[in-house]
């Protein structure tokens, strides 16, 4: 399921990584490392102010897209589980966020914890019957749950709650500072949830949970005569991912203001699928680089699509989409993380 | 009891798209051991090409005949051009590479032809002969030309060189290659196959769900749900299941839960199923050796 080269090695708690006394240009890999998050952080802190509103928007957008992107890749870079059935979880969060703002007034930062927990428990249930299926059985399993998803918000019995087609609106927040303006506020406010999470998806890789996970998706059968519950750590990792993605889709339906089934459909779950391995399905930082390609990538296929001059040329942008795919697969089979990976091994000494 | 008739015999008819569909799947699950979501977007864009082939003034037949082997050359050219070059790549990049041909049919499709929905010509009677009035002779003729097609496949892969070389690749490449078979082609042919069959059930569908870009998506969850049912291992199981989905969907839609839960239902349906019997009805167990 994924590369050999692609595997994270499995080096034990406490001793030191070979990897890194290795240095480029003099320096040590993990200052680098160290360099590039505080760059990053230094970027995603000032780019707001220097861009404008609509832009900003946008850049919200694509870090919900790289929480929902890392809640996929703990499931299928770490687990080794094939989900094309995201979308189903990005549902529950937005259509819970939701309903809890209109139905109940809940103020909107309170929104994500029910959000997250309800696609815990749906993803940890789902995950259960998954326990049986393996690579493209699941890859069915939740492509089917996808494909249903918005027939199910869309059922006249359950449209009191989820106002049937027509969906439901959201308000988005006001800022409470007075210096920031409605979207950069909430834009620091879906930084902040994404820095939390990502911490939280970094210690749990990196502790015992995290090796279990990893060993199960390397060698299911070594993992069990190990003495790890394979059954429970599976359907656990479904529904931590779900949660991710719930999350995601809370903060989603506030940026949008917005909720309706259509919104939520196959080709949103693929959207995750495709962020995930593009940036690198067992990556962290991947996702990051996933959420921002598949935010970008559709916008500038529909300027090269654009540019053939034609007036309908709209409807050619997914074509050109594709072709990017394509190349993206051809230049880095193991996505953005593995490619970086390469680079490194190739630039270290 | 009429309607529960007529029921049961549309569905063997929408049954026999999704047999065809299904045996597309499992056709290339053999050949690749991946599934191809760009399946039933192959489909619908032979499906057009026909059509257009029709709007030049081609008569149905010959049409369809065209269709079927530009489809055979097509979906033969995919495998060399865009799966060689990555065959040893991780699944999910094939995964990837399957949505992106997802996405050029469909827009390329809604490009040339745009998106309004066509009406495309049956190539059987309006009324059926002999005045038996519960199955149209467009439904007839679907469920007749799968079997014919099933047939044909079948015995091509019983009796023919060719067939036998193809079975060997699948099922152990490395030794079919030590004894000369050139695993590399048979892939290639097993993707131009697939195509032919997917495009024959394009063109059977299309009278009656109109021709558009998007008219596949149901179809192909219906076709995948069918090769689970029927078991991905089995190419007569798939067609079994095919005709099943058909008929339980059909009947479920009228009795049960009515037509707005109907994907849901497939849903369901494979869940269940892989619960149930993971390898399918009539699919063999497979079992690793570690």
């Amino acid at each position: 399921m994924v590369a050999e080269a692609d595997r994270l090695p499995l080096a034990a708690a406490g001793s030191p990584n070979p990897r890194d006394r290795l240095a480029i240009a003099g320096i040590r890999l993990p200052v680098w490392r160290g360099i590039w998050f505080g760059l990053g952080l230094a970027a995603a802190l000032a780019l707001p102010f220097a861009v404008q509103s609509f832009t900003v928007f946008q850049m919200t957008q694509a870090l919900i897209y790289a929480i929902a992107i890392l809640g996929l890749n703990l499931l299928t870079g770490f687990n080794g589980q094939f989900s094309l059935g995201h979308s189903a979880f990005y549902a529950i969060g937005a259509y819970t966020a939701a309903i809890l703002m209109n139905n109940w007034e809940v103020p909107y930062y309170w929104t994500l914890i029910p959000a997250g927990l309800i696609c815990l428990v749906a993803g940890f249930l789902f995950g259960l019957p998954a326990l049986r299926l393996e690579g493209l059985y699941l890859a069915l399993a939740t492509f089917a749950l996808a494909t249903a998803t918005p027939q199910l918000l869309k059922y006249s019995h359950f449209e009191a709650f989820t106002g049937g087609v027509q969906g439901l609106d959201v308000f988005k927040p006001d800022s409470p500072v007075a210096w920031l303006s409605n979207d950069q506020w909430y834009y620091f406010f879906t930084l902040g949830v994404l820095l939390v999470l990502f911490l939280c998806a970094w210690n749990l890789v990196r502790g015992r949970t995290g090796r279990a996970i990893i060993a199960i998706r390397d060698n299911p059968i070594a993992a069990r005569a190990m003495g790890i519950n394979t059954a429970l750590y599976k359907s656990l990792t479904f529904g931590v991912s779900a949660l991710y993605t719930g999350i995601a889709g809370a903060l989603g339906a506030i940026v949008v203001e917005f909720v309706a089934p259509d919104s939520f459909t196959f080709i949103l779950a693929v959207t995750f699928l495709v962020g995930g391995v593009v940036g690198g399905v067992t990556s962290i930082p991947g996702a990051i680089f996933g959420g921002f390609f598949v935010l970008l990538i559709p916008n500038l296929s529909e300027w090269v699509a654009g540019m053939t001059g034609r007036t309908d040329a709209k409807g050619l942008s997914w074509a050109v989409y594709g072709l990017f795919l394509i190349l993206a697969v051809y230049i880095m089979p193991s996505g953005a993380a593995g490619f970086v990976r390469w680079l490194t091994a190739k630039l270290a000494r | 009891m009429e309607l529960f008739l007529h029921q049961t015999m549309s569905g063997l008819a929408t049954g026999a798209i999704y047999a065809c569909i299904a045996l597309a799947v499992v056709m290339i699950y053999q050949a690749i051991d991946h599934f191809n979501f760009a399946q039933g977007e192959m489909a619908m864009f032979s499906t057009f090409v026909a059509w257009q082939m029709m709007a030049w003034g081609l008569p149905f037949w010959l049409a369809f005949v065209f269709c079927v082997a530009l489809s055979f050359a097509g979906g033969l050219a995919i495998e060399r051009i865009v799966f060689g070059p990555i065959h040893n790549a991780p699944v999910l990049s094939h995964v990837i590479v399957f949505i992106a041909l997802f996405s050029i049919f469909n827009s390329v499709a809604g490009f040339i032809w745009d998106f309004t929905i066509k009406p495309f010509p049956s190539p059987f009677p309006a009324e059926m002969p002999t005045g038996f009035t519960l199955i149209s002779a467009h439904e007839a003729g679907m469920i007749g030309v799968t079997l014919l097609m099933l047939g044909l496949i079948y015995l091509f892969f019983r009796f023919t060189k060719v067939g036998l070389a193809m079975r060997a690749a699948a099922a152990n490449p490395e030794s079919a290659r030590l004894v000369g078979v050139s695993v590399a082609w048979m892939l290639a042919l097993g993707w131009g196959l697939a195509a032919a069959i997917g495009a024959v059930a394009g063109m059977l569908i299309a009278p009656i769900v109109y021709l558009e870009p998007n008219m596949m998506l149901g179809i192909l969850l219906y076709g995948f749900a069918g090769a689970v049912v029927g078991g991905l291992t089995s190419p007569h199981g798939a067609v079994v299941g095919g005709f099943l989905m058909g008929v339980v969907e059909n009947l479920a839609g009228t009795f049960v839960i009515g037509s707005e839960l109907k994907l849901t239902f497939a849903l369901v349906v494979i869940v269940a199923v892989l619960l149930f019997k993971p390898a399918g009805m009539f699919g063999r167990v497979v079992v690793k050796r570690v």
